[in-house]
């Protein structure tokens, strides 16, 4: 079935069963590798990206269910090669040791962002509790979207 | 799988109703159920009927008495509905501990009911609330109570032509309280050892009566009625709380799986009843 | 100077922007899916394989043990361990056949229809049962390996004590559980093969392949992939994948890509050594132990691979950082019908180091005396002598890091203040303390053996690149070396480059295990380095006519002048005198020596040392343990990129802390059953606790810049001082980990019944 939806700025269309999961779609037909699997269960959120707003993982949606959606995966976040500030922050702060929770993690945290300009840590923690890293402890991410909602807001 | 499901994708309910009318099929809404199960190929289905744009199934409305939540409402639509918040706090509580935000966003109410899982989060509120479900087909529209739907493990009354439409929920009133707890495997993204949702009537330190709703201690969710017939109408002494405590680990009928045991199920549910209680008779209410 | 400071890593951006190419992002033409059929049963005997006949099989590459073209087994220490069953089978997972397709959809509903039966026979399943003899796995008696540690005369050292303490420690599996599952891609080409993907050591890798095709080192090429962490389970099995992936390639002539999916990799792959731990310790009543009887069994699996390392380990650290006069430890390995165990994190210590903390908390319970105290009054300082003979010459952290713990934590002020708390509260905060070491690098004469070799090469910008097999998996391996370089070269970082772990470009430094990588493969690139720098700057004095010419951060400088920049004369030397490399090879420090007959002497150059304080909050409702808080001091020798190693800390504490309160596998039948990551739990960030790390640096002398090791120390702690933190909150001892809510539910029981 044809589906069209809006990814990162840009209208596409995709032809797809419609049962396909939204992660396969992203990766093999539109190319956009920076979404990854790592359960296929929705409990690690290394899928993670945002629909019409909310934070949502991609292994767990039919793509039938993308129509008119208003989608942005971690190749969204960046502008004109220059790094967003969450992702600068991360940078920074050391909040990505091997990356592969990474894209994830700036996706949860851009949906925070949007909603809640100064997060608490605790609503920090909250946030991304849905996003496993076994790298980093968790501490320095969440170091780094604290600093990166300072940066917004000055 | 090899063949590829087809899907059905309607619009209204009308529309949805007639094409369950034709032919038994899954439904899926958000998905975070559903799909988990296709991933792992447990799923082999030929065709869907996805509901997830049927809007009359969304929403969230002041009944008078009690609050009907849409069927398609997603756990963060009822953390941020003023009307639950105010009405049946003990449903936010329990949404706010499904999973994470990316499974709130997508997990329904609706979706929680049907799955049928006796761990299900929500459905302890459901059953300590007495909610009421609006179940619809061709045929028409029934109510049923919650506490009615499950017929064993998995098993519930729906017919294969119906769709659970909305849940009633009878509002807290201003002299009621309610409460719920949920021990599960770790902070997040946890299933439930066992999950406990209570609402009471108190006054002063006298219990008028009192639900309680249970998960994961039995092959469907329950209501530990025997021990709420105990309780009601007694004033709360320490002595009535390690009474209470006994019964309900009696009253519930765990197993010992990949997640816990029986005896800490037992146990453990006894414990989180009298956390509750405690919570009336202690000065900070906070039952510690 | 670059080393010292947080400068932003090299391999940074790309895994921001979503860039980073793992192993599945990488798309290949003509590439198949591969699948590996895997036994059902833990212990057998294969009877029959039937292909269904009513499917299509010709679009299928099936490969079994006799596509094999050399001999059957996965390089690894011993020769035991088949890439593919031929009739026996020794543990369920086991791989026996291996198929391919063009779609992941289709080499799924082949491998559904192939069925396998068995002819099952006992298994063994436990260590018990394989100390037990009843059934014979390996060797005459199962055991894959000994060792004894003896020093001085332990009936002696009973004497001399007033008190013995015994205890029995057990210690679980633990799944390594990196993010990005493992999976590789084989390309053949008409003369070799090529592999890329997730892995830690492209060059164990590179020989697998060798062997199995029988290919020259040219011929086999190893490519490591951007890695989702590895933990030390991408450090030998990826060796298997990879000649699985191979033999489907040379078979189909098509390259194959296998990635594992969730389920397979938590059921198949190598975990942490489960193992039970007995101490025997004989003490004064003022707390000096006088003599220690320590047993360690570990269970290996079915198969040797790597256990025997990882017993050596165990062994050596099994006394813990004290000082003991009077010593015997036993280990042993065992076989069980398993998939075997391997590599993780720790690799024997985290085991040990349970055992030995919780002895001590038992020990100070025992004789009425502080623990803290008990370990000030034991713990190894510099010059004195450990459980193998080694006298601790250099980079002794043991007393810095437990003070700076004590004091930032404010351990001694809290204990009162939660001793103070109400008794009856349902909620018991409790602190416990830790006192932990790891030796860095390889055991022994392990780092003599390996020699490891790494260098420099000038590219035509006049730009240094950096050449070393050690892979980045996280940890900053890339910017750490050319910190390293930048510094002892005398150039700017930004001009620093690294060549991509690819073995047909990089030489072989050895494994990315063992806390290794800064000490002692930055070690050769600083050596490699300073030599480097010698010869450009006598060419450049040539050049030039400076004697005094000096070289500093890019430019070749005489007084105050600037004479010229470091890639003109770079351009100059590759005219005049060709290209500009230099390639070291490690040499273990002068007065480290190690006995391999006697199991005695330097263990390890150097160890790292660490103290830590958990406090926690355990609910006695539900008996869930909270870890609110952790503060480590951890002595790494010198922090190249102190963020960076902040980081490990955090990293290897919070696994350590999954390690000592959750993380558990449930088995049945020999069969791993909680295999998804629904039902294996690690902490998410709602578990994670605050954490407070403080690094300390005791510098090293033969590490670059003072560095030890830091990747696995902190995999050494959180467990024990979480188990202690619950002592002090609730006075049930926990003997066994993880310390679950049913666990303690238990031992608070067997507490109150024992008390009334």
């Amino acid at each position: 079935m044809k589906i069209e939806f809006q990814i990162n700025g840009a209208t596409r269309v995709i032809d797809s069963p419609p049962m396909r999961r939204l992660l396969d779609v992203l990766r093999e037909d539109l190319r956009l590798t920076g979404t990854k699997e790592g359960c296929g269960e929705g409990e690690c959120g290394a899928c993670s990206v945002i629909i019409n707003g909310e934070v949502i993982n991609s292994c767990l949606v039919p793509v039938c269910q993308t129509t008119g959606a208003i989608i942005t995966t971690v190749e969204g976040l960046a502008k004109d090669a220059r790094l967003d500030p969450l992702q600068q922050a991360f940078l920074e702060a050391g909040g990505a040791q091997c990356g592969i929770c990474t894209p994830g993690m700036l996706i949860a945290a851009r949906a925070l962002l949007d909603l809640t300009a100064q997060p608490t840590r605790d609503e920090i923690k909250e946030a991304i509790a849905g996003n496993l890293c076994r790298c980093t402890g968790y501490v320095k991410i969440i170091d780094a979207i604290e600093r990166a909602s300072l940066i917004r807001t000055r | 799988m090899m063949h590829t499901p087809k899907v059905y994708s309607p619009r209204s309910l009308d529309e949805a109703y007639e094409i369950l009318s034709r032919r038994a099929m899954k439904v899926i809404a958000g998905g975070t159920d559903l799909m988990v199960l296709i991933n792992a190929r447990q799923l082999d289905a030929e065709e869907f009927l996805d509901i997830w744009r049927v809007d009359e199934l969304r929403g969230i409305a002041d009944e008078g008495d009690s609050i009907r939540i849409g069927a398609l409402a997603t756990y963060t639509e009822m953390i941020r509905s003023p009307l639950v918040q105010e009405f049946a706090p003990a449903l936010v509580a329990a949404s706010r501990t499904v999973g994470a935000i990316q499974i709130q966003n997508r997990g329904t109410l609706g979706g929680n009911i049907v799955n049928a899982s006796p761990a299900g989060d929500s459905l302890p509120v459901l059953a300590a609330y007495d909610a009421e479900l609006e179940i619809g087909s061709l045929r028409g529209l029934r109510l049923m109570s919650f506490n009615q739907f499950y017929t064993a493990y998995r098993r519930t009354v729906l017919e294969s032509d119906e769709l659970v439409v909305a849940v009633r929920v009878p509002k807290l009133k201003a002299d009621e309280r309610d409460f719920f707890c949920k021990v599960g495997t770790r902070r997040a993204q946890a299933i439930s050892k066992t999950v406990m949702a209570v609402k009471a009537k108190t006054e002063n330190e006298i219990l008028e009566w009192i639900r309680v709703g249970v998960g994961s201690v039995a092959p469907t969710v329950v209501r530990a009625y025997k021990t709420e017939s105990l309780l009601a109408g007694r004033a709360i002494t320490s002595d009535l709380i390690e009474q209470a405590r006994q019964s309900i680990s009696l009253e519930v009928n765990p197993i010992t799986d990949l997640r816990s045991t029986e005896h800490y199920r037992r146990r453990v549910t006894g414990n989180v009843l009298a956390r509750f209680l405690r919570g009336i008779i202690d000065s900070d209410g906070a039952g510690t | 100077m670059v080393v010292g400071q947080n400068v932003l890593r090299k391999e940074g951006v790309e895994k921001l922007t979503g860039a980073a190419r793992y192993i599945d992002d990488i798309a290949i033409e003509g590439v198949l899916y591969g699948k590996t059929i895997r036994s059902s049963v833990a212990r057998g005997l294969i009877k029959s394989i039937s292909f269904d006949p009513r499917f299509d099989w010709s679009p299928i590459t099936v490969c079994d043990w006799r596509d094999i073209p050399g001999e059957n087994f996965v390089a690894l220490i011993e020769q035991d361990q088949p890439l593919l069953a031929e009739r026996e089978i020794r543990h369920a997972e086991e791989p026996i056949l291996l198929i391919a397709a063009e779609s992941r959809a289709l080499v799924e509903e082949a491998a559904s229809r192939i069925r396998i039966e068995y002819e099952e026979l006992p298994a063994v399943l436990s260590m018990e049962e394989s100390l037990a003899c009843r059934e014979i796995i390996y060797g005459p008696d199962n055991v894959f390996k000994r060792f004894l540690i003896a020093r001085g005369d332990i009936d002696d050292g009973i004497s001399q004590g007033d008190v013995i303490i015994e205890g029995e420690y057990r210690v679980p599996h633990q799944e390594q559980l990196y993010i990005e599952p493992q999976g590789m891609i084989a390309v053949p080409s008409d003369t070799g093969m090529t592999v890329l993907g997730s892995m830690q050591c492209p060059y164990y890798v590179h020989k697998a392949l060798k062997q199995l095709f029988n290919l020259s080192d040219e011929r086999a090429v190893v490519i490591q992939t951007t890695t989702g962490g590895g933990f030390g389970g991408k450090e030998e099995y990826p060796s298997m994948i990879a000649c699985h992936a191979a033999l489907l390639a040379h078979k189909a002539r098509r390259p194959v890509k296998i990635i594992y999916d969730r389920a397979e990799d938590i059921a198949a792959t190598t975990k942490r050594h489960p193992g039970v731990i007995r101490h025997r310790t004989a003490v004064t009543r003022d707390g000096r132990l006088t003599a220690s009887e320590i047993d360690v069994v570990l269970d290996g699996g079915a198969y040797v691979t790597l256990t025997p390392v990882v017993l050596s380990r165990a062994a050596i650290h099994a006394l813990g950082p004290y000082r003991c006069e009077h010593v015997r430890i036993t280990a042993r390995a065992v076989a069980t019908n398993t998939p075997p165990n391997g590599a993780f994190r720790g690799f024997g210590a985290p085991q040990v180091a349970f055992a030995y903390e919780m002895q001590m908390e038992k020990i100070a319970l025992r004789l009425g005396i502080d623990p803290l105290e008990l370990r000030r009054i034991n713990m190894l300082k510099e010059g004195d002598i450990t459980a193998t003979g080694q006298r601790l010459q250099w980079s002794v952290g043991s007393e810095d890091v437990l003070n700076t713990v004590v004091e930032r934590s404010r351990f001694e002020e809290k204990r009162a203040e939660i001793q103070s708390e109400r008794a009856s509260s349902h909620k018991r905060r409790g602190l416990g303390l830790s006192f932990f070491f790891h030796g860095a690098g390889f055991t022994g004469s392990g780092e003599a053996k390996m020699k490891a070799r790494a260098g420099i090469e000038i590219t035509p910008e006049g730009r240094a690149r950096v050449l070393s097999s050690s892979t980045e998996i996280g940890q900053g391996t890339q910017t750490i070396f050319c910190q390293i370089v930048a510094d002892e070269l005398g150039l700017v970082f930004d001009d620093i480059e690294i060549e991509e772990t690819d073995t047909s470009r990089v030489p072989d430094s050895g494994p990315t295990v063992a806390s290794r990588t800064c000490m002692v493969v930055g070690r050769v690139l600083q050596l490699a380095a300073r030599e480097m720098k010698e010869r450009i700057k006598l060419f450049a004095a040539e050049l030039y006519g400076a004697p005094e010419i000096d070289l500093i951060e890019g430019h070749f400088i005489e007084g105050e002048k600037v004479l010229a920049s470091f890639a003109e004369v770079a351009r100059h030397y590759a005219a005049q005198r060709g290209e500009l490399k230099v390639e070291s090879q490690y040499a273990s420090p002068k007065g480290v020596e190690w006995d391999d007959q006697t199991y005695s002497g330097d263990a390890y150059p150097a160890f790292s040392w660490g103290a830590e304080v958990a406090e926690v909050e355990v609910d006695m409702d539900t008996f869930e343990v909270s870890v609110l808080k952790i503060t480590t001091a951890q002595d790494i020798g010198r922090a190249i990129h102190p963020l960076l190693a902040a980081g490990q800390i955090e990293g290897g504490t919070l696994q350590a802390v999954g390690y000592g309160i959750m993380e558990e596998l449930v088995w049945d039948r020999g069969r791993i059953v909680n295999r998804m990551l629904t039902n294996y739990i690690i902490p998410t960030s709602m578990d994670a606790p605050e954490m407070e790390t403080i690094i300390v640096e005791k510098e090293y002398p033969h590490g670059p810049f003072g560095a030890k090791g830091v990747g696995e120390l902190p995999m050494d702690g959180a467990a024990p001082a979480i188990a202690a933190a619950v002592l002090n909150a609730t006075g049930a001892f926990v003997s066994e980990i993880p310390v679950t809510p049913e666990r303690l539910m238990m031992a608070v029981e067997e507490l109150k019944a024992s008390v009334s």
